[in-house]
């Protein structure tokens, strides 16, 4: 058995040590807003926080994140409000929105850490998680947007 | 399963819910459309409504226009439509709705969309591809909206004792003089009013409507997609639903000799492993076969699957080598081959020729990579099967899984989800039959989760191509012959047993339509084995041949000393409607599925659509070392579309900066998710030129996830693309827009690559640099 404390709530899982957080959180826990995209950390479709930090749930498993605190994309805002969603919402950023989930949570946390990221720093955060309808332009537009409001 | 309610859940009022509200934008105000329009402030049919004929009516079932199909009116106000179309992110799943809600004067904040379970009978054709969508739907949806707001009239006009004509029908009210009253009070006796014929409908005039054409309505999985509670294919679940990770033969067709799977009967969750009966093409969407590992959670299956020790057989495809295979298409293409387009004196041209100039270019196979790989859900039962997929064509999905069952089409129920991502590849719906045939095997439900390996090995692949083109030239260097010969493996070994030739529907896109006012002209094909399952990719065939086309126009023009807009124009000619008959087209020639006599090639918008991209780039000025500017045009899909590419090496890294993108698609309905198409086109061209390639070597797939089959990513992307959109009125019927965004792309950022560096590419993908 595995303790995990996701969006504020404390699951008790019986996960194997080895059992990739993603499919703790998608199979065990039932939270499905996170992605399955490549399974080894390339796609950033499944990006949780990890004390309120970007991770790939794919490559790290339930042990790790043991007497931590994570986040999916269910819990970024009680009410789906937080200021990236809100962004997203306001440029349209989505196609197929399958990947969208990982990239709002990659976002999440570039403004968290750096609330005002220079071009270089969005391109440079948001380049692990692919999209492959192609939505970068509004996803990038989408970020300034999040960070200063235009 | 919120938004994949139960077509049954139509004849059901339901609340309206949170997410009906949320899709409207904060920048959509609804105000400003016309006041007051009664019945007859609308305009009769023939003004308003010029009826195209279209490929829709001669698809498999067709367009099916009736209103009581489509439309639910609640006695609560709220209006249920239903979206027939897959929506795998080009935004069908919104603007369908959004047009019949217009058309009927429907407020989009109490319209609530349910989507269509695989119907084709009842819907008309729901097969999602070929960019047809909008094209084959956007008069029928104004029908059915116009039918409604006239059966709301009449009803309103029943029960008031007035006359219909002069009944008020306004943003979700019915009124005539002090009397009003909702939707939602007529609901019941709106319904129940017979039909009206087209003849008698009347439509709102273009500056009458308050959805169609603005681009302000946003797509109605916004806010679900954004807080991760949309519903894609995974992320359906069944009581007591096993997942099943399927080791898949690596060489096309290699059956099963032996399976040990002592150690993944070991792993912990693993509940039953079952064999799938190998197929080999032509098996149409047929499972591809293999071992299935089932178990309680999708990661006990990966590590069962993974703990299998197989011994694979021999296949005939075991030799299937990319390197050879495509140096012996080089050397057939060089020769000639089947003859499918003959105008005029080829060989005579030819012969006559001051000189002559020919390139040869080529393609490898791509995947098509979906970020949701495929995946689907499946409950067989003693009474029937009900699968859960994220399907592209549901009533053909439907089809298959009866026939792979033993079962009557009537016991096989497809719901569909949100795709993630589709572009050809979710249109073969193996992976749901692989679910229906193991929930059959096991009698629980079952998810078959495809993992990006298998994806990527196991596609059904872009074919490769070997493009030869060669011009013969007079003395004044004006180009008198042309020859194509395009050599690929061909779709139809999916179907039928493999002649190595290209069909009419593949020769159509790109080969022997090329549009050039060239008076000797040849399009032959020479002869390409299969070695792996080959489908289509979005645009399919036009990419290979618009980056030869486009690329051989460059290479031309730098040939002779000519500016390269100037050498398409060169070639393009004078504006004129090509007349198939005299240029030589085959006699089966087809044109997207449409009659030619309304969407011929029109040579004018060509040129108009280049002009468009060029001007928007700046063509003609002078660019710094290590940059440059690329052009290229191409019809597909009755769409005509020019991409100006700008390309700026940055060490040794291409990088392009800026693109505009021209496009001609008729009439716009939703010009905003046009223009988001348009911009992943760029995109997914730019992966396209620089990375797409899946090789095979002794049968097996070289790549199998994003280390070695690469996607654009935001470190480098066209940062800047500007979406220009030919105005038309609702007169110039809609045509494509998902796909013939890509094809010009590739060939315009090779031009410009060229420009940047002097280096010509003549192999896709490039490479990232240089």
């Amino acid at each position: 058995m595995a303790t995990l404390d996701i969006n504020g709530v404390s699951k008790e899982l019986d996960a194997p040590a080895d059992m990739p957080l993603l499919w703790a959180i998608r199979d065990l826990v039932g939270l499905t807003g996170t992605k399955y995209g490549c399974g080894v950390g390339l796609c950033g479709a499944c990006t949780i926080h990890v004390n309120g930090v970007a991770e790939r749930a794919c490559v790290l498993t339930v042990s790790d994140v043991e007497g931590q605190t994570v986040t999916t994309i269910e819990g970024l805002d009680d009410d789906g409000e937080h200021r990236v969603q809100q962004a997203w919402r306001e440029l349209d950023v989505p196609q197929c929105g399958f990947c969208q989930s990982g990239q709002i949570m990659q976002a999440a946390s570039l403004l968290s850490e750096t609330p005002n990221p220079s071009d270089e720093e969005i391109l440079d955060a948001m380049q692990g998680n692919i999209c492959r309808c192609g939505c970068y332009q509004r996803i990038v537009a989408a970020v300034r947007v999040a960070s200063t409001g235009s | 399963m919120l938004h994949y309610l139960n077509q049954d859940d139509v004849t059901r009022p339901k609340p309206v819910s949170g997410i009906a509200v949320a899709n409207v934008s904060r920048r959509l105000f609804l105000g400003g459309s016309a006041a007051g329009l009664a019945l007859a402030a609308f305009q009769g049919t023939a003004e308003a409504f010029p009826r195209w004929p279209h490929g829709g009516q001669t698809m498999p079932n067709g367009v099916r226009n009736d209103p009581l199909i489509f439309v639910k009116l609640h006695v609560d106000g709220t209006v249920t439509l239903v979206a027939h179309r897959s929506e795998m992110g080009t935004g069908s799943r919104t603007s369908i709705p959004m047009i019949m809600a217009d058309e009927m004067e429907a407020d989009w904040n109490r319209v609530e969309i349910v989507q269509a379970e695989g119907d084709e009978p009842k819907y008309g054709n729901q097969n999602t591809d070929g960019s047809r969508s909008l094209r084959h739907h956007i008069q029928m949806a104004r029908q059915i909206g116009a039918s409604i707001r006239q059966m709301l009239a009449h009803a309103a006009a029943d029960r008031w004792g007035v006359s219909a004509t002069e009944v008020i029908v306004e943003n979700h009210t019915v009124r005539h003089g002090g009397k009003s009253a909702g939707f939602g009070d007529f609901a019941e006796a709106a319904m129940a009013l017979p039909v009206p014929a087209f003849e008698d409908l009347s439509f709102k005039s273009e500056d009458q409507f308050r959805y169609i054409g603005k681009g302000e309505v946003q797509i109605t999985d916004l806010r679900d997609i954004t807080t991760g509670s949309a519903v894609y294919g995974a992320d359906v679940v069944l009581d007591g639903m096993l997942t099943a990770v399927i080791a898949r033969p690596p060489v096309l067709g290699a059956p099963v000799d032996a399976v040990d799977d002592t150690a993944a009967r070991a792993v912990a969750g693993v509940v039953a492993i079952e064999q799938l009966p190998v197929s080999m093409p032509p098996a149409k969407f047929s499972p591809l076969g293999g071992v299935a590992v089932l178990a309680t959670n999708t990661w006990a299956a990966t590590q069962g699957r993974d703990a299998l020790g197989i011994s694979w057989g021999d296949s005939p495809h075991s030799g299937y080598d990319s390197e050879a295979f495509m140096a012996e298409m080089v050397e057939t293409a060089s020769k000639p081959g089947v003859v499918f387009r003959e105008q005029g004196e080829v060989d005579k041209a030819f012969a006559e020729a001051a000189r002559t100039f020919g390139q040869t270019y080529t393609q490898e196979h791509m995947a098509h990579a979906p970020m949701e790989p495929p995946v689907a859900v499946a409950s067989v039962t003693a009474d029937g099967a009900e699968i859960w997929a994220p399907v592209q064509s549901p009533y053909a999905c439907r089809l298959d899984v009866a026939d792979a069952l033993g079962l009557d089409a009537e016991k096989v129920r497809v719901n569909v989800t949100l795709l993630g991502g589709g572009f050809g590849r979710k249109s073969k719906h193996d992976f749901a039959i692989e679910a229906a045939l193991l929930s059959k095997a096991t009698g629980k439900p079952v998810r078959v989760q495809w993992t990006r390996e298998d994806d990527i090995r196991h596609s059904f692949m872009h074919t490769t191509s070997a493009e030869r083109i060669e011009v013969a030239l007079d003395a004044e260097n004006k180009v008198t012959g042309w020859k194509h010969n395009s050599t690929a493996p061909t779709i139809l070994s999916t179907f039928a047993p493999d002649g190595g030739q290209q069909f009419f529907i593949e020769t159509g896109m790109g080969h022997v339509d090329m549009p050039f006012d060239i008076p000797n002209v040849r399009c032959d094909n020479g002869k390409a084995m299969s070695h792996a399952r080959i489908g289509w990719f979005r645009a399919v065939s036009n990419i290979p041949r618009a980056w030869a086309i486009g690329s051989f126009v460059s290479e031309l023009a730098a040939e002779l000393g000519k500016d390269e807009k100037a050498m398409w124009l060169e070639l393009i000619g004078s504006p004129r409607i090509v007349d198939p008959k005299a240029e030589g087209y085959p006699d089966n020639f087809w044109d997207y599925g449409e009659s030619y006599g309304a969407f011929p090639i029109d040579t004018g918008k060509l040129a108009n659509v280049l002009d468009m991209a060029a001007d928007g780039i700046g063509w003609g000025r002078d660019m710094p070392e290590g940059e440059g500017l690329g052009l290229a045009v191409h019809r597909s899909f009755v769409s005509y579309v020019a991409t100006a590419a700008h390309v700026k090496m940055v060490d040794g890294t291409i990088t392009v900066p800026e693109m505009h993108i021209a496009i001609d698609a008729g009439y716009i309905a939703n010009p905003e998710r046009v223009e988001s198409q348009l911009q992943g086109a760029a995109v997914m061209g730019m992966t396209c030129a620089l990375h797409s390639a899946v090789t095979y070597k002794d049968g097996a797939a070289d790549q199998s996830n994003f280390h070695d089959y690469e996607m654009v990513r935001a470190d480098n992307f066209p940062e800047k693309v500007v979406v220009h959109a030919v105005p038309h009125g609702f007169g110039v019927h809609s045509t494509g827009v998902g796909e013939p965004g890509v094809p010009p792309v590739v060939a315009a950022i090779g031009n410009a690559v060229f420009h940047a560096t002097g280096q010509r590419k003549r192999a896709l993908p490039m490479g990232a640099s240089i």
